[in-house]
């Protein structure tokens, strides 16, 4: 068998010149990688601690020693927005794999095998007709000591609200991978690989797979978007993160009770979920765009 | 399609059933104790006549049968004395309020009307808004209004509520002093002076929950619109001479709305939750604020009926959203 990789060279090529036409979703990917590296490299440059109090600058506006401005204990907003965003982005991404990871695995799985189809698409109609936001809330209350105590405070919050989102946000998912599933096991090409003794196994990873691929890519774009907000609803709403690990959510709730007064703590972390669930959803656009067959190589729109 | 209604209506009775024991069984499973608040000189055994008194000490089944029948047996029958003043379910058990030892229906039914208020106005303008914008946008495919919305409303998309409604307090009640920064719950509208007061106090809470409304409604517009302007039915219209008014909005929109009102059937529901953060941003004394209060205050039958509520609301959503489209549109045959 040729290598994939130099088979859909031509393919990946064309994706490319679509993507790079919408200039929507390049601004999109230009400034989520921006926010990405800015994040990631941003500590290197500016080495304040985070959770440093400076007790002579409280409440301080933006000046050269804090160019974000400082919170009521003196802590730098700048190095908080940074840790913080470590932190949003980490949550937004890990959230977004569990929850694309369930889908496909559940679509799949509904797609492939007759006899699952039934049970396993209730099962989303059901998780679909949960009113999530609200259970969202009852989960975090039910079982954030239980896992504080047993994995420590901060993984034991950081892996439930993962969880929580992952598991309450793949449905979608399930939905339009079992539906591409269906139309790509009638092909020829997988008859063809069954006549010739493939396993199912393989059939699924070699032929069904790859070709399913871009509504998966797209919903994964998008899912950390909603994965960022929905942290950042539930710190907002109190049960979230704690006060003192910094998330933009939290960040941005610890400073409503502020806004009159010093309006800087909440415009740096509400200006960095904006730009990057924004940056996210112009790259989601563009990347629907430029995974539609029937799309590329047309005009492209913007 | 009266069989396809029916059967779809008697489907959702098994659906909210499970729904049911699902919430249900997660709370069941929760370590915090609706004890926990009580001083704590309150003696073991007086303790325990109090969890009896709450229902605490019967095992699981009895307390999850109990819950239904009091919540689908008993409080219809309450309904029905309240409104046609018979006497059906006296000294009946009804679902308590642990923290108020009030009926939780009653609770409900004094925070409801807050709730469908606002987030029904703040979604009939975001509808109000989202059609025209989104019949232009189309109409001018790739024009500065079509990119400028698309533009916007990507915007208003991606700004959460908790940013969109601090921001809007700080900019039109801060500082310019236009409208009140907190809803006032307790207003009643008796003149006129009261109505202005009322629409001031609701203009900023609706304006951001409908800002999602817009975004999200004008998008399946435009793109509905599209799929429709470019059928071949559209230039006979224009062939045999029809006015380009009545090409665009009889012929093409009246095809566009099928999926567009699924969508705002669908999307009812979701706005509810959405309203769960506004409510908080604006002190509003809604079913949001009192799940968010009950969850803090670990009182489980309050939780328990009004997640169950938001259930029974997007359960009936779907329905809906289900019977329009096949109602709206002819080519579908429901066997």
């Amino acid at each position: 068998m040729a290598d994939p990789l130099r088979v859909s060279h031509g393919l990946w090529r064309d994706i490319l010149r679509q993507f790079m036409h919408h200039k929507g979703a390049v601004f999109g990917a230009g400034l989520f990688a921006a926010i990405v590296i800015g994040v990631l490299a941003g500590p290197l440059l500016w080495d304040v601690a985070p959770d440093a109090p400076d007790f002579s600058a409280r409440n301080a506006g933006p000046s050269a020693a804090h160019p974000f401005g400082t919170d009521q204990l003196g802590r730098d907003l700048l190095a908080q927005v940074l840790a913080g965003g470590r932190i949003s982005l980490s949550v937004g991404l890990a959230a977004m794999v569990l929850s694309v990871g369930l889908g496909t695995l559940v679509g799949v799985a509904a797609g492939v095998f007759r006899r699952l189809d039934g049970p396993l698409m209730r099962l989303t109609d059901l998780f679909l007709s949960l009113p999530l936001l609200p259970l969202l809330l009852v989960i975090v209350m039910l079982f954030r000591e239980a896992l504080s105590a047993s994995v420590g405070t901060n993984t034991g919050i950081f892996l439930l609200i993962v969880i929580a989102i992952g598991v309450t946000s793949w449905m979608p998912v399930a939905r339009i991978v079992r539906a591409d599933v269906l139309s790509v096991r009638e092909r020829e090409f997988v008859l063809a690989a069954r006549a010739s003794g493939t396993t199912q196994m393989r059939i699924i990873t070699r032929h069904i797979l790859p070709n399913i691929l871009s509504p998966i890519v797209v919903s994964a774009t998008l899912g950390i978007a909603n994965a960022i907000i929905t942290e950042s609803a539930l710190s907002f709403l109190g049960l979230g993160f704690p006060s003192d690990f910094p998330t933009w959510g939290r960040l941005l709730s610890d400073g409503v009770v502020y806004l009159s007064e010093f309006p800087w703590r909440v415009f740096w972390p509400g200006l960095m979920i904006s730009l990057t669930v924004l940056s996210v959803n112009f790259m989601g656009d563009g990347l629907r765009d430029a995974l539609d067959p029937r799309l590329r190589g047309r005009a492209a729109p913007l | 399609m009266l069989t396809f209604a029916l059967r779809r209506l008697l489907l959702s009775v098994p659906m909210l059933i499970v729904i049911a024991l699902v919430i249900f069984l997660l709370l069941d499973v929760a370590p915090g104790d609706p004890m926990g608040n009580l001083p704590q000189t309150i003696s073991p055994e007086v303790r325990a006549q109090m969890r009896e008194a709450l229902g605490l000490g019967e095992p699981l089944h009895v307390r999850f049968w109990k819950w239904m029948v009091q919540l689908f047996w008993v409080e219809p029958q309450v309904l029905i004395d309240h409104v046609f003043g018979t006497s059906l379910a006296v000294d009946k058990p009804r679902v308590l309020s642990w923290q108020s030892r009030a009926p939780v229906m009653f609770e409900i039914a004094q925070a409801l009307p807050q709730t469908l208020w606002v987030v029904g106005t703040a979604y009939v303008v975001g509808i109000l808004m989202a059609l025209p914008l989104g019949i232009f946008a189309a109409y001018r495919q790739y024009s500065v209004f079509d990119n400028a919305s698309t533009f916007v409303t990507m915007v208003g998309y991606s700004l959460p509520p908790f940013l969109t409604g601090p921001l809007i307090i700080f900019v039109f009640s801060v500082q310019l002093d236009l409208f009140p920064f907190i809803y006032e719950t307790s207003h009643r509208v008796t003149d006129w002076e009261s109505f202005t007061y009322q629409v001031k106090q609701m203009v900023l809470p609706v304006l951001v929950l409908s800002v999602q409304t817009t975004a999200q409604i004008s998008r399946y517009m435009r793109s509905a619109m599209l799929d429709n302007l470019s059928q071949d039915y559209v230039r006979t219209a224009r062939a045999k001479g029809m006015s380009e008014w009545v090409v665009v909005m009889v012929h093409v929109l009246r095809n566009s709305m099928i999926p567009v009102v699924t969508v705002i059937a669908l999307g009812a529901p979701a706005i509810f939750g959405g309203a769960i953060i506004t409510e908080q941003v604006f002190a509003i004394n809604g079913i949001g604020a009192q799940l968010i209060g009950a969850i803090k205050a670990n009182d489980l039958p309050l939780v328990h009926t009004l997640t169950f509520l938001f259930a029974v609301l997007i359960v009936l959503a779907n329905l809906l959203a289900d019977l329009l489209y096949g109602l709206l549109d002819p080519r579908i045959r429901y066997g």
